[in-house]
């Protein structure tokens, strides 16, 4: 049909496919837009597994709830709260799903998927396929849409990468119609129409310079949604994962798996030990996490974790040999045992650092991984009422709420995951609703999948039924003017290459390593106000730098200088309202930890920074609002630090 | 010295040469590049300080923030495709020294453990050039299309689990799952040929990649319902049988995928899909 509505979906990682999927199914065409071919997105570098309530668990007195509450005290409280009930109510069922599209999850003896711990849970609660789990995900999602690809349902725009979002009307009237894209081999810049845009494009760490991150993850493209008038929520929280291997070009992950499946935290109890790790007695060994926090151990939250191996190396100075490092031991483990269910991971070790994990214990550090803060998205709540839970219930019982969707959020309401602006919806990483202040271990496979497949479902209402005019009927000037204004900025791109004074603090590679270098030490583990103001003005000097940039390559064909510079100028911007919200955000939550605010202040902080782009000004303007929540209260955050058990859990409690 | 002995030296010698790294030495990179389809190639030389840990990525990023080549001369940064930089994308597969392998996994403490010593850089052989060592893939993608890769679910509607599977099959199949499209088993195999004409890419060899994903295809409960019709397009042209048994693909893959086993299991498939066919009187 000639006048068929269009959804674009941007990103072809497990949110994007997911969604692809979910809108193709519903009869709706589906145009996927990716800079990588689909199938090497960042989820692949997934590892450690995907959590869902489960048949043992839920026996041991566990709960979809759990999972839920679980999700929101890992978050310190800042995660939007129906939409996290939504997805752990749903997520058994994506299990399932992945299940029947073929992802092969370690089975047990009887041939019954098999669960791991993770951290932040005292329930095995975690599906996984060996230590490539995001791998299998992605690739069954990938096979999927192969698949509708084949039946023409899905048009697969690879080697694309977005540039702006095209947006017609002003203020409560503006409304998403389609994208500017760029083809990265032969540069063409052209304008697609779309009745719905689904940004599914992942995190921004590289505004960190090394992080786990794929080179692909600059957060250029939320940037672009960011300066085109989209909002950005929470953008000062980011994960510091506490277990990577630092490398010459990024910080490979470790994955929680290896603490989850029995990976012990330590260090040499007496300071500037120099003996091998083997040669070290176990009484002479400190178990930083083990001896801290004896209820959760090595499965503490990651920014726990990360600020504890922190303190010990950078405050104490027991990192090994005096270096910013620490021991993750599997050594006591069977190697037969590890093979199967840590190969991927053990194998990334053995290649990049030459010792065998099985056999001498891994030297790790922290390095940024993903960003909770993204796209600032709205829903509608669901009809779940925490003062009257469904009658009958009985700790232990098998699910505390409803098993129906709709409880948390109402599944297919048309704002569910939609920007601030109409039409443009954020999923996965990019949407800040789900991740609070930090993300649980295994959480964001769902995250991203549970996007895609619920929310997916908004996106296919709204464009069948808000009755706006089909964007295939809109003037062909709102578009014209999006691609000009986008082939002004590559033009003057270009233009810079003959300038040629070859000042080395013109070079978009240059900039790019002090941005990084000034964001990690300034805007991660531990943040001062003084550190942050002070990075604030750096980033002001390489936004000044950038607007002189010179690009080392003039090519019209295949520039990725180009597309890497264009990237550095919007990665400035994404790193100041990451900045700027850390510094107004005065107190300690989550991630966010302030050495001159190192409380949590309910009182003024319970609330989401949302950063709006100043167009005028070229800032962020940060304001704080309440998040939504309503259905869970608040409490301390410990995780047992102390002898007490005041972490506040749930302990498994039999029917009564 | 047979291949798969020249193999396990050749991980040998990387192991000796990580040893004997010298620190604060340079390595000279020589790169073949071309500035798009049917533009010329040339060879362009660089020299790099060489820093812990380094890698080919770090080495290739080095001459982004430095493109002067070791005669003086000023050039562009060179165009790779990259991603996750953990091995487990495949998109930074190229042909260095020689040999094809992912270059983010690439040490040069194992390559070049002297100063001067010289790492080569190339394009895979087998995919056109778009630009400099980046090359066009598609038609690997694309043959995943051919032989169905897929499990034909009925839909993303909640129709609870999947079929059980034993420990000792999702293990198997696991292995075969980790294929990453990276395409070193078809640069090493001398029946895959470059073809850069599309409509002649369903009668070419398949290659090696495919035929092991039509078998974990094969061997998922839901997934065989497509079995017959993998094997229609597998004992077609391009199909199993143009299979000329080098056994080069399993030697390279990164992942250590038994691509020989996928290859035989697939042949013996196609034997049986053959009597099949005549028995019911389709051939």
């Amino acid at each position: 049909m000639a006048d068929q509505k269009r959804v674009i979906v941007v990103g072809g990682g497990l949110a994007g496919l997911a969604a692809s999927i979910r809108v193709a199914e519903a009869g709706m065409a589906v145009d996927l837009f990716s800079m990588v071919p689909v199938k090497r997105s960042h989820s692949v570098c997934a590892q450690g597994g995907i959590n869902a309530c489960n048949d043992v668990a839920r026996q041991q007195g566990y709960s979809e709830y759990q999972h839920f509450d679980e999700t929101l005290i890992g978050g310190d409280f800042l995660n939007d709260q129906h939409p996290v009930l939504e997805m752990t109510n749903w997520a058994p069922k994506i299990i399932d799903l992945l299940d029947r599209m073929g992802v092969p999850f370690n089975r047990s003896n009887e041939g019954f998927r098999d669960l791991r711990l993770f951290g932040g849970s005292l329930f095995k609660r975690t599906h996984f396929a060996g230590a490539t789990t995001g791998q299998q995900l992605l690739y069954a999602l990938d096979e999927q849409t192969r698949r509708f690809a084949a039946e023409g349902k899905v048009n697969m725009k690879e080697f694309w990468e977005f540039l702006w979002p095209i947006i017609e009307g002003e203020g409560e009237d503006a409304r998403c119609v389609g994208i500017v894209a760029q083809d990265m081999r032969t540069m063409q810049i052209q304008s697609f129409r779309a009745d719905a845009v689904i940004m599914a494009t992942g995190g921004c760490g590289l505004v960190f310079g090394k992080s786990t991150n794929s080179v692909i993850c600059t957060g250029g493209a939320a940037s672009r949604c960011y300066q085109a008038g989209a909002w950005y929520g929470n953008a000062e929280m980011i994960q510091v994962h506490p277990t990577a291997i630092p490398g010459a070009d990024k910080c490979r992950l470790m994955s929680e798996s290896a603490r989850g499946e029995g990976g012990r935290v330590w260090v040499p109890a007496k300071k500037g030990d120099t003996r091998k790790p083997k040669d070290i007695p176990e009484n002479e060994r400190y178990y930083i996490l083990e001896e801290r926090y004896p209820k959760y151990g090595n499965l503490v939250p990651r920014d726990i974790a990360t600020r504890e191996i922190f303190d010990v190396c950078v405050n104490e100075g027991m990192g090994i040999n005096g270096t910013n490092q620490v021991y993750l031991d599997l050594t006591h483990m069977d190697p037969d045992y590890l093979t199967e269910k840590l190969g991927g991971i053990l194998d990334i070790y053995e290649k990049f650092v030459g010792d065998d994990p099985r056999f001498t214990p891994m030297r790790i550090f922290p390095a940024v991984h993903y960003s909770m803060g993204g796209l600032w998205t709205t829903y509608t709540a669901g009809d779940y009422q925490p003062d009257a839970p469904i009658s009958g219930f009985k700790p232990g019982d098998a699910i505390p709420v409803g098993t129906e969707p709709g409880q948390g959020m109402e599944v297919g309401a048309h704002n569910n995951a939609m920007t601030n602006i109409t039409g443009l919806y954020a999923f996965g990483e990019v949407n800040f609703a789900y991740h609070g202040a930090t993300r649980l271990g295994a959480n964001a496979l769902l995250s991203c999948i549970f996007d895609g497949l619920c929310n997916g479902v908004s996106v296919v209402n709204y464009v069948r039924e808000a009755g706006h005019t089909p964007a295939a009927e809109i003037d062909q000037s709102v578009f014209d003017a999006a691609v000009k204004q986008e082939q002004d900025k590559h033009d003057n791109l270009l233009k810079s290459t003959s300038n040629g004074t070859g000042d080395r603090k013109l070079n978009p590679y240059q900039i790019a390593f002090e941005l990084g270098e000034e964001m990690n030490s300034a805007s991660t583990v531990v943040k001062t106000g003084s550190g942050l103001e002070k990075c604030l003005s750096k980033l002001e000097e390489l936004k000044d730098r950038y607007s002189k940039v010179e690009l080392g390559d003039g090519a019209m064909w295949t520039n990725q200088s180009l597309s890497f510079t264009r990237s550095v100028g919007d990665m400035i911007i994404i790193g100041e309202a990451i900045a700027k919200a850390g510094l107004l955000r005065e107190e300690s939550r989550g991630s966010h930890y302030r050495t001159d605010f190192p409380e949590r202040d309910d009182d003024k902080f319970w609330k989401a920074s949302v950063a709006k782009f100043n167009a005028s000004s070229g800032k962020s303007d940060v304001e704080f609002v309440d998040v939504k929540a309503g259905l869970v209260k608040l409490r301390p955050r410990d995780y047992g630090k102390t002898e007490s058990s005041a972490g506040a859990k749930k302990e498994p409690v039999g029917a009564s | 010295m047979s291949e798969a002995e020249a193999y396990s030296y050749d991980a040998d010698m990387r192991k000796a040469n990580r040893k004997q790294a010298v620190e604060g030495r340079s390595v000279i990179f020589k790169i073949k590049r071309c500035d798009g389809p049917g533009k010329s190639t040339r060879w362009e030389s660089f020299k790099i300080p060489i820093e812990t840990g380094a890698n080919v990525i770090s080495s290739l990023n080095w001459i982004a923030a430095n493109p002067v080549t070791v005669e003086g001369t000023k050039t562009t940064p060179v165009v790779w495709d990259s991603s996750c930089l953990e091995e487990v994308c495949g998109a930074c597969t190229m042909v260095i020294n020689g040999r094809v392998r992912q270059s983010c996994s690439c040490l040069i403490d194992e390559y070049a453990p002297k100063d001067g010593d010289v790492m080569t850089l190339e394009p895979m052989s087998k995919f056109p050039v778009i630009r400099d060592l980046w090359v066009d893939r598609q038609r690997l993608f694309s043959n995943l299309t051919r032989v169905k890769g897929w499990v034909p679910i009925d839909g993303t509607y909640n129709m609870g689990a999947g079929p059980k599977e034993s420990h000792e099959q999702q293990q198997m199949r696991y292995a075969l799952s980790e294929c990453m499209s990276c395409g070193c088993c078809l640069e090493a195999c001398p029946q895959f040929t470059k073809e850069e004409d599309e409509s002649q890419w369903d009668s070419s060899f398949v290659g090696a990649h495919a035929i092991s994903q039509a078998r974990y295809f094969n061997e998922h409960e839901t997934g065989k319902q497509l079995k017959d019709e993998r094997m229609d397009a597998l004992s077609g042209a391009g199909g199993i049988n143009d299979c000329g048994n080098a056994q080069n693909c399993v030697k390279v893959c990164p992942k250590g995928i038994p691509l020989t086993e996928s290859i035989g299991a697939i042949g013996r498939s196609a034997t049986m899909h053959a009597i099949k066919q005549f028995f019911q009187g389709k051939k």
